[in-house]
């Protein structure tokens, strides 16, 4: 089944996030490497939005700053009025906590709790989660919750990892290579957790990836090359996942 | 190879601050040991020494007065190979500026030279002029109390006379090593002086002109001494003779003889467990630390490098650690050892020192601090290789895991925080109880090093307030009639006088002998308690003897058993006493009778060796000097002095040591503790990042890495008392001399030691996690794959 809905439609034109002249230096003895060189980006209230780019481009770097993991050399970052270019280290802890949701690609959870509590650790700390079973069912792992992450295939354990982001109903998901590490039948299944969450909770989802096939569900797809905006491309005609190959 | 040597280096800089703390541990464990040894081994080396170059003699003999020519005859022994008369003779020493009573004993030299046997040693100045009368040697301790120096004076009283001396020069004897006054168990430097004067001077002083009563002589190599103490004692009966006596009864001798095998005990126990439990956590550290590095083996591997060029990289990596660390507790090990052999010269008084230290002590620690290094080293390099390479340098799989055995127990109700700190450590059981154990050691080595210091309490206390509660202690030059304890309630400021008897004596049961001064006392005494074993106190039988523990033991006697009594004064009576029971003191040992069944035995009236006095404490301060000054009192000892006198060198001679002995458990302590939480980081270090990423502070991940610290932490408290009290109650088994016994107690501040000082090593270690954690760059940890 083929969406063409345009993004006027599926997306409220807010912007969630704004950055603007975006740079990031990185200082490695005496080399600088420039890893942002003043990127503009906004990010919409409800929209999937695709950043693609090669290895090297600098895509991690602006979800990083984006996420709070890192701040901006120079620049202007603000998540909605909250200006992150200037927040504290315990500023950014709080919006990681309440605001994000993170996917990571070899999904990082925690081996010694099983998949049900590697949910709780972050809804025990949210302000308005969902319950942690209610995530789990979402990502179609119900069944699965009192298994560690060592019994669970790669994909099950992305899908834990996505129902842990989503658990605490943020307002922007943020996904860093999420099929990387997987297979493409497998990764498929990964993006239609992705592509179902979006559509259901409305959240804002933001993908990087270096892999250009998936920049076809996207309702926008950022691309970057080295350190710079390169161009920006509204997918008129969205795939669903199921229609992707790799 | 060379950019293996290069990797080598840079290794050992990123793993500094845990090679340092292994290096530690080798260093203290190398110290203990050097310490411990290099001390004995030198006390034992100089004590032969000195011995030897100072003529030391083999056979004493005391007697009241003999003609000089009875020494030719003396000579004729078999088995004597020289033999020297002497005079001695009790004196009271009166210093300018000084008002407390001082008792001394001078002994006589030839005119102007040095005596054949127990050669004085001169720190300062020079042999009295023959022909001189009013000059005189003192000993150095007795000097250095008052700061003495050749050319000042003094007055001694000798035999009710007055006379005025100049001090001609400062030496040391052979003989007084362990210059302590009869009957003391601690010297009393300021109190007792030892003085040397020219022969024809003191015998003029003590009516001894042409006459003797101290004889010293030597064995010739091959006899046998007791041959020799058998010809003394028949030849100087007639003559008043107090029984002949060995090296091994001789005071000096004795207390440096037990000292020396108390220090072997503690010389070898104690570094034995440190060393112990040091190879044990360098075995569990080191192997911990190699495991960290299984990716990089495994890259090493893929690039072809054998095993046997990385086992070698990896133990050499380990080398450069024990090479720093046994160079570093030598060092230390020396500079405790002099430190210890100094404060040893505070107990015995040597002329010189010889300090040695056998390379096999050395090589010892080395080898075995290394040697479980390497082992650790090689056993973790040895499981890396078990992987195929392939294998290792793939992310590793999540570990596995399962609900805890609470969990399991339907115990719930744990945070997700507090859940991952628990499956860790029961994800790992045999790592975390080496972790515990690790600790419980470091733990036990506190308590024992605490317990020293409550028992030596404990000791002091059982002596001077349970079983002796005189305030002063008079003895009287010659056994005195009942008059002088009358005469003694009469002095203003005495509340109590209780008079006693003592009796040199020595007690032989089958081949087994001692010889000591049994003690006669009141029969409803207030002055001395006895105390059996559990303390309570015990009377005095109206028949029969009682002695302490320790002798019953070395005489190998017990309740009921008959022991002979070889009396070594007057008639010298041999007498066959039934042992009533034993009791317990902590300090010297004793053989107790009723004064009265003592003086019926020995067919006396009721005659007096001193008395016990209890005293109106405002007078306290000015009484001794009073009573020294009546007739026939030799001298007058303190309750409270004894207690000052003891406490004064516990606190320079065993607190230091046991100081030390701290200092090096709590640098193992915290070695533990520290790797512990170095390598818990590590381990943890993608997990904590995560976290830091999903929004938790940096004080809930906190909770997580040292959580799970300070509950290994916690839960090695219980064992390691455990073991602590064992090791204490060892420690008790190896330190039983004559000299002291030290009892079995723990108090709550041993257990709180222990406790204290590994949870300040866990709160140290955690603060210099804490910058680690604040900078734990979350980007880069999840991305590197461990």
């Amino acid at each position: 089944m083929s969406h063409s809905a345009t993004p006027e439609q599926a997306v409220h034109r807010e912007a969630v996030f704004r950055a603007r002249g975006v740079t990031r230096v990185f200082t490695l003895g005496e080399v600088e490497i420039h890893a942002l060189r003043g990127v503009d980006l906004d990010l919409y209230a409800g929209e999937l939005v695709v950043l693609l780019g090669a290895s090297g481009s600098g895509k991690s770097t602006l979800l990083n700053i984006l996420g709070g993991l890192d701040s901006a050399t120079s620049g202007e970052v603000f998540y909605r009025d909250r200006d992150l270019s200037r927040a504290s280290e315990a500023e950014l802890t709080d919006f990681r906590r309440h605001h994000v949701g993170f996917v990571f690609q070899f999904y990082n959870l925690i081996p010694s709790l099983t998949a049900l509590e590697n949910v709780a650790i972050v809804t025990e700390i949210a302000r308005e989660p969902m319950p942690p079973a209610e995530a789990l069912a979402l990502v179609g792992l119900e069944e699965r919750a009192d298994h560690f992450p060592a019994q669970l295939s790669g994909g099950e354990q992305q899908r834990v990892a996505i129902a842990r982001a989503i658990a605490k109903n943020p307002a922007v998901l943020l996904c860093d290579e999420p099929t990387g590490a997987l297979d493409s039948a497998t990764g498929v299944r990964v993006l239609e957790v992705l592509k179902d969450v979006n559509e259901r909770l409305g959240t804002t989802t933001a993908v990087i990836t270096h892999n250009a096939v998936i920049a076809e569900m996207a309702h926008r797809v950022v691309r970057l090359s080295d350190g710079r905006v390169s161009d920006v491309r509204i997918n008129t005609q969205r795939k669903s996942p199921s229609e992707l190959h790799w | 190879m060379r950019t293996l040597n290069v990797k080598l280096r840079r290794d050992l800089w990123t793993l500094k601050g845990q090679g340092l703390a292994i290096a530690l541990v080798i260093a203290s464990g190398i110290a203990t040991l050097v310490m411990a040894l290099a001390s004995l081994d030198t006390l034992r080396l100089t004590q032969r020494s000195v011995y030897q170059s100072q003529r030391f003699a083999d056979v004493f003999a005391e007697l009241k007065r003999a003609p000089e020519r009875i020494a030719e005859r003396l000579i004729e022994i078999p088995g004597v190979a020289e033999l020297e008369t002497r005079v001695r003779a009790p004196v009271n020493v009166r210093l300018p500026g000084y008002d407390q009573p001082v008792t001394g004993l001078a002994l006589s030299i030839p005119d102007g030279r040095q005596p054949e046997l127990n050669r004085l040693d001169v720190r300062e100045g020079r042999f009295p002029d023959p022909d001189r009368s009013d000059q005189a040697l003192v000993s150095d301790a007795f000097a250095d109390a008052h700061g003495l120096e050749p050319g000042d004076t003094l007055a001694i009283v000798i035999d009710g006379r007055f006379q005025q001396l100049t001090i001609q020069g400062i030496v040391l004897s052979p003989e007084f090593i362990y210059q302590v006054r009869p009957g003391d168990l601690l010297p009393d430097y300021e109190r007792y002086a030892i003085l040397w004067m020219n022969r024809s001077t003191l015998a003029a002083a003590f009516d001894m002109e042409g006459a003797f009563n101290s004889v010293v002589a030597t064995v010739s190599p091959g006899q046998s001494p007791g041959r020799v103490v058998a010809g003394l004692d028949l030849l100087l009966a007639p003559w008043g003779g107090a029984g002949a006596y060995t090296r091994e009864d001789q005071t000096s001798h004795r207390y440096l003889e037990d000292e020396l095998t108390q220090l072997e005990t503690i010389g070898t126990a104690l570094p034995a467990i440190f060393i112990a439990v040091a190879a044990f956590l360098l075995n569990v550290v080191a192997a911990r630390m190699i495991r960290n590095q299984r990716e990089q083996i495994a890259v090493l591997k893929a690039f072809g490098y054998g095993n046997a060029t990385i086992a070698r990289h990896y133990l050499a990596l380990a080398a450069v650690v024990v090479v720093i660390g046994s160079v570093a507790g030598l060092g230390f090990g020396l500079w405790l050892a002099s430190l210890v052999a100094e404060l040893y010269q505070q107990f015995f008084r040597f002329p010189w020192l010889e300090f040695r230290l056998r390379p096999q002590v050395v090589l010892t620690g080395i080898v075995i601090a290394g040697g479980a290094t390497l082992l650790g080293t090689f056993g973790a390099v040895r499981q890396a290789f078990r992987l195929p390479p392939a294998e290792a340098m793939r992310p590793e799989p999540p570990a596995r895991y399962r609900p805890t055995l609470m969990e399991r127990l339907g115990i719930r109700g744990f945070s997700q925080p507090a859940r991952i700190i628990l499956r860790n450590l029961e994800r790992h059981p045999w790592k975390s109880t080496l972790s515990v154990l690790g600790i419980a050691l470091a733990v036990a080595m506190m308590m024992v090093t605490g317990f020293q210091v409550s028992a030596i309490g404990r000791m002091i206390d059982v002596q001077f307030r349970l079983v002796q509660k005189q305030d002063f202690t008079v003895t009287f030059t010659d056994p005195t009639s009942a008059s002088a304890a009358h005469d003694l309630r009469g002095v203003p400021g005495v509340l109590y006088v209780e008079g006693f008897r003592t009796v040199p004596a020595t007690l032989r049961h089958g081949h087994r002998s001692h010889r000591l001064s049994v003690q006669g006392y009141q029969a409803d005494g207030r002055l001395l308690t006895l105390r059996d074993a559990s303390l309570d106190p015990v009377q005095l039988p109206p028949d029969g003897i009682l002695l302490t523990d320790r002798l019953g033991e070395t005489l190998g006697v017990r309740a009921g058993d008959r022991l002979q009594v070889e009396v070594q004064e007057g008639a010298r009576p041999v007498l066959t006493v039934r042992v009533a029971g034993l009791v317990r003191e902590y300090i010297g040992i004793g053989a107790y009778m009723q004064r009265d069944a003592l003086s019926r035995l020995l067919r006396e009236g009721d005659a007096l060796s001193g008395a016990f006095l209890a005293v109106d404490p405002r007078e306290a301060e000015r009484l001794p000097r009073v009573l020294e000054d009546m007739p026939r009192v030799a001298g007058v000892t303190g309750r409270e002095r004894s207690i000052r006198v003891f406490d004064d060198l516990m606190d320079r001679s065993i607190l230091v040591i046991t100081f030390f002995s701290m200092g090096l458990a709590g640098i193992i302590a915290f070695a533990v503790v520290y790797n512990n939480v170095r390598i818990a980081f590590a381990e943890r270090r993608r997990e904590l990042a995560t976290l830091r990423v999903l929004g938790f502070s940096h004080g809930e991940i906190r909770f997580i890495l040292l959580g799970e610290v300070v509950l290994l932490t916690l839960l090695a408290l219980l064992p390691g008392f455990l073991i602590g009290v064992g090791l204490s109650w060892l420690l008790t088994l190896g330190l039983q001399t004559d000299a002291y016994r030290i009892p079995f107690v723990l108090t709550p501040s041993a257990f709180a030691l222990g406790a204290v000082v590994v949870l300040g090593a866990t709160v140290l270690s955690s603060l210099f996690m804490l910058r680690a954690l604040t900078r734990l760059d979350m980007v880069s940890a999840l991305k590197a794959m461990e």
